[in-house]
């Protein structure tokens, strides 16, 4: 049964170990690298939206990416269908 | 000149008491007056590991308060005459601690020791700030294993800003990796992450490899720090490790492959499968 079993090999798994750590580590790092004021900023980003769409805390992504010398600054919002529709009718 | 080392790694029980004994008693050996703190305070282990949990009279928070004197509480090696031990309070309150009342105690120890070697609790709590705070080199020690990776990268961002040498914009804390609970015949078959993996993914100088070995816990049972055993792979894998802390150029053992023969292969893998 043994010698059977060896040739039946499992399936290695330190590589997957290996792929899972390398993109939650990568995808922390950039997180810790961001300064202290993007959550802030997001908020109040999220509020004035709010004023006039109703929208989520998580519809709205705001990040800061390094490019060279150059810092970008990433809005992303994503406009409830609803919202776009009442603002035709109008 | 002296040195402050922390021995720090996120996770608990990945060897953090076990490396700050070895590298403690490694360091005095060597002729460089040694003392090795507790910072974790009320979960006091460090004495029970180098076998002086007896001899505890004063700790570390009472000489932070004044109402002990360094020398009435450091406790002096039996076996090396250059080695101290500063134990940890067993008070459950968390305050004990202070930056100040450290940074003061360190200072003290720093005019008589060469080596003052920080063994961390686990977490990223006030203690463990504490004992990485004030370092000036710090030894990660990392198991080859998914949660230990993923917290020493969590406390290597800890150190790169949280820190004096952080915060007052000085050199950078100088990291070292220090892989424990290795074993090359799990790597051989892919189902342990390698030294090489490890490294690529924390990006961390490799100070060594501690191969997973009996000696570890036959040490701790005797409460003798594991590289006076100068005849386990465990004691000789410290060894070098210190070496390489001094500044020497060893090449690392206990990462190669070990020769096994198909019988040998055979007979470890039906021992596996009764015991499963």
């Amino acid at each position: 049964m043994s010698i059977l079993n060896y040739f039946r090999k499992q399936k290695p798994s330190a590589n997957i170990a290996k792929e899972r750590l390398q993109i939650i580590i990568s995808h922390e790092r950039s997180a810790r690298q961001q300064p202290d004021f993007l959550p802030r900023l997001q908020q109040d980003i999220v509020e004035v939206i709010a004023k006039y769409i109703a929208i989520d805390q998580d519809q709205v992504n705001v990040q800061l990416e390094h490019i060279g010398d150059n810092a970008i600054l990433e809005l992303n919002i994503t406009m409830p269908e609803i919202a776009l529709e009442s603002s035709a009718d109008d | 000149m002296s040195e402050i080392i922390v021995v720090t790694s996120g996770k608990g029980g990945v060897g953090k008491t076990t490396t700050s004994a070895a590298i403690a008693a490694g360091l005095a050996k060597q002729g460089h007056k040694t003392v090795v703190i507790d910072f974790d305070v009320g979960l006091r282990n460090l004495d029970i590991v180098m076998g002086c949990e007896r001899r505890v009279v004063y700790d570390f928070v009472n000489i932070i308060h004044g109402e002990a004197a360094l020398s009435q509480t450091l406790i002096k090696d039996k076996r090396e005459p250059n080695l101290f031990i500063l134990p940890a309070s067993q008070t459950r309150d968390k305050e004990a601690l202070t930056l100040d009342g450290v940074g003061r105690v360190l200072e003290e120890l720093k005019q008589q020791f060469s080596y003052i070697i920080c063994d961390s609790p686990a977490g990223i709590e006030t203690g463990a700030l504490m004992a990485m705070y004030y370092a000036d080199r710090a030894i990660v020690v990392t198991n080859p294993e998914v949660s230990s990776v993923r917290d020493s990268d969590r406390i290597l961002g800890i150190l790169a800003s949280k820190t004096r040498r952080a915060e007052q914009g000085e050199t950078p804390i100088s990291e070292h990796l220090l892989l424990t609970r290795y074993s090359l015949e799990r790597v051989a078959t892919g189902e342990m992450l390698s030294v090489q993996d490890v490294q690529e993914i924390l990006a961390v100088p490799l100070l060594g490899v501690i191969p997973e070995s009996k000696a570890v816990l036959r040490a701790s049972n005797t409460g003798t720090p594991v590289i006076f055993d100068e005849t386990s792979d465990a004691g000789q894998a410290y060894s070098d490790a210190v070496e390489r802390l001094l500044g020497k150029d060893k090449p690392h053992r206990f990462i190669g492959e070990k020769k096994k023969g198909l019988f040998r292969r055979l007979f470890d893998r039906s021992k596996e499968e009764q015991l499963a």
